[in-house]
């Protein structure tokens, strides 16, 4: 079931600059998006749309079914924000920032909830300090604890481990890990591929105020592990031998290529038995080329190709 | 109504108050007792009585509007401006309250502590003067009618500035010279005719004046008019504050 319906939202910031075109995407309950895109892409604006900070221009977005203008109350009940940028009040102690937020939700004081919270987050031993004792790290926690300090079913993360050191990432993954386990929807933005391939269900891909495509990431892992061995043959064929046919080759370069795809992570990739089928058939080889297309070929592939054709 | 949430920026707002309680109390009592030594003992001994009182006992209400007034802007502005300034307005904006519930959250406090403000002068006023209060049930009214609209003010002024400098400018430009020339320290009766007749064109005479009258009976303007002023300025300021509410001015892009 979709928590979260974005249909056809737009955004056209004063001054004319639309910074969405239409976007249209749903989002499971429990799932893990992730939105890729480059600087400018749009992914800040979706999010601050979808949570009250930007006014829509044109479209509807529901969460847990709630329009987000005109049911907001309801709708961001359930919503959770991390920002893209560090914002505190640097005299607050931590403890004291995480129950302010629980308060604006209007849920009752939770001692026992926001110790769990500071304790997963690694901040218990820090909850008296004032916020601006933090180093950058700890300060993007406390971020996270006061988004889920009224218990969300949606987290939006924006950008969650900019600027954040490799270990500090792995906790940050382990975390969102924790809270799929707990049920809650959780969708991040970045630009690191590792870091969508690592935690992510699934994958969305935005540029220039449109969503280029979201794809499940194991379905779009596996289009990455094709690989292409590309056969130069030394005189040219007019058509694959019949005794090759079960491989699925393709012709190129006017009969002086075959290119066979295979799966890398398939149980054998089937090159031994095709190199001496080639051999049998008679045909002389002048060299071997292997191709692998990965995500971020896609990804670089789809945010220049679709912005050129629609220019 | 998020009740539970005008309570948590209303107590968060007061908990930065009283983190400097000793900056937030003394400085209002030294600073009145330092207008008791120059004006009241200084240069009040040399001026007669005016409006029946002595000069010490007369500055009393102008006095505590002074800075009923001040305060009650600079707090309401900075309050709504540091979460801008900060960042963390993001946090308001995504919580399930509306526009309304945040200024009941800020205005409220901002009205508290600058009434506390008044009162802590009254308390140190009355260790100089013998203070009478003619209407104090008028006194109490006009005392909290001026917190809150002037807190009303300083919360638009906070969401207008876009930097510090705007933030101050309105209370340093236009607001103290008006409290000033209102009739803080003297009875614009005592002025030449010309003054007294363009004074009347600046609101603060009518609260000041009637601020007074409500400790010793005598007033410059009618108490009807003062009454009007202090009701239309409230309304002005609700006005303007729902106008930003429909629109998102300076809060959402
Ligand atoms: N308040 C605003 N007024 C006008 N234009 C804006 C505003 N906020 C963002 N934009 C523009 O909208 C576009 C999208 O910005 P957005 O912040 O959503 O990008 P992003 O995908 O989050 O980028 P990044 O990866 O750098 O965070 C940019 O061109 C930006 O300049
Ligand atoms: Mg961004």
């Amino acid at each position: 079931m979709a928590i979260v319906e974005i249909n056809d939202l737009k955004k056209i910031y004063e001054g004319g600059f639309q910074a969405l075109k239409g976007v249209t995407l749903e989002i499971g309950e429990g799932e893990i998006l992730a939105l890729l895109g480059p600087n400018g892409a749009g992914k800040t604006t979706l999010i601050s749309v979808l949570c009250g900070l930007v006014s829509p221009t044109g479209g509807h977005a529901r969460i847990g079914g709630y329009d987000i203008v005109a049911n907001y109350r309801e709708a961001r009940q359930l919503v959770g924000l991390v920002p893209q940028e560090i914002a505190l009040e640097p005299f607050t102690k931590v403890i004291d920032a995480v129950r302010f937020s629980r308060g604006l939700f209007g849920l009752k004081r939770d001692d026992a909830h926001i110790e769990r919270i500071l304790k997963q987050l690694s901040l218990w031993d820090k909850r008296n300090n004032r916020t601006m004792q933090l180093s950058g790290g700890m300060k993007r926690r406390v971020l996270i604890a006061k988004a889920l300090a009224h218990e969300p079913r949606v987290l939006f993360l924006d950008e969650p481990t900019a600027g954040v050191d490799v270990e500090l990432r792995r906790d940050m993954w382990e975390t969102v890990a924790q809270l799929k386990a707990d049920g809650v929807t959780i969708i991040l933005t970045t630009h690191y591929i590792e870091e969508a391939e690592a935690i992510a269900d699934r994958i969305g891909v935005i540029n220039k105020g449109a969503l280029l495509l979201v794809e499940d990431k194991t379905a779009l892992m596996e289009r990455m592990s094709s690989k292409e061995l590309r056969i130069s043959l030394r005189a040219p064929v007019q058509s694959v031998p019949e005794a090759l046919a079960g491989y699925g080759l393709d012709l190129a370069d006017d009969g002086e290529t075959l290119v066979y795809t295979y799966d890398t992570k398939g149980e054998g990739t089937g090159i031994t038995a095709l190199l001496a089928d080639l051999a049998s058939a008679g045909l002389k080889l002048a060299d071997l080329k292997t191709n692998q297309s990965s995500l971020e070929d896609i990804f670089v592939g789809l945010t220049t190709d679709k912005a050129e054709d629609a220019a | 109504m998020n009740w539970s949430a005008v309570w948590t920026i209303y107590t968060a707002e007061m908990t930065r108050f009283f983190r400097t309680f000793v900056q937030s109390f003394i400085s209002p009592v030294i600073s009145t007792s330092l207008y008791f030594v120059v004006f009241g003992t200084a240069i009040g001994s040399r001026i007669q009585e005016v409006e029946g009182v002595s000069y010490a006992a007369f500055i009393v209400p102008g006095l505590i509007m002074l800075s009923v007034m001040t305060q009650a802007i600079s707090n309401a502005s900075f309050g709504i401006y540091f979460p801008k300034f900060t960042g963390t307005i993001y946090e308001l904006l995504s919580a399930p309250i509306n526009f309304f519930e945040i200024v009941l959250g800020y205005v409220g406090a901002a009205a508290t502590k600058a009434l506390f403000i008044g009162l802590v002068i009254l308390a140190t006023a009355s260790f100089f003067i013998d203070l009478q209060i003619a209407h104090p049930f008028a006194m109490v009214a006009f005392l909290l009618l001026t917190c809150l609209s002037f807190a009303l003010f300083g919360f638009i002024i906070g969401i207008w500035a876009g930097n510090f400098e705007q933030l101050q400018l309105i209370p340093l430009l236009v607001l103290t010279p008006l409290i000033f020339l209102g009739g803080a320290f003297y009875s614009i009766t005592m002025l030449p005719d010309i003054w007294q007749k363009l004074s009347l064109f600046n609101p603060v005479v009518y609260l000041i004046s009637g601020f007074r009258w409500s400790f010793y009976g005598a007033a410059d303007v009618p108490i009807g008019l003062s009454l009007l002023a202090i009701a239309g300025f409230t309304g002005a300021c609700l006005l303007i504050i729902g106008w930003i509410f429909k629109s998102g001015y300076r809060l959402k892009p």
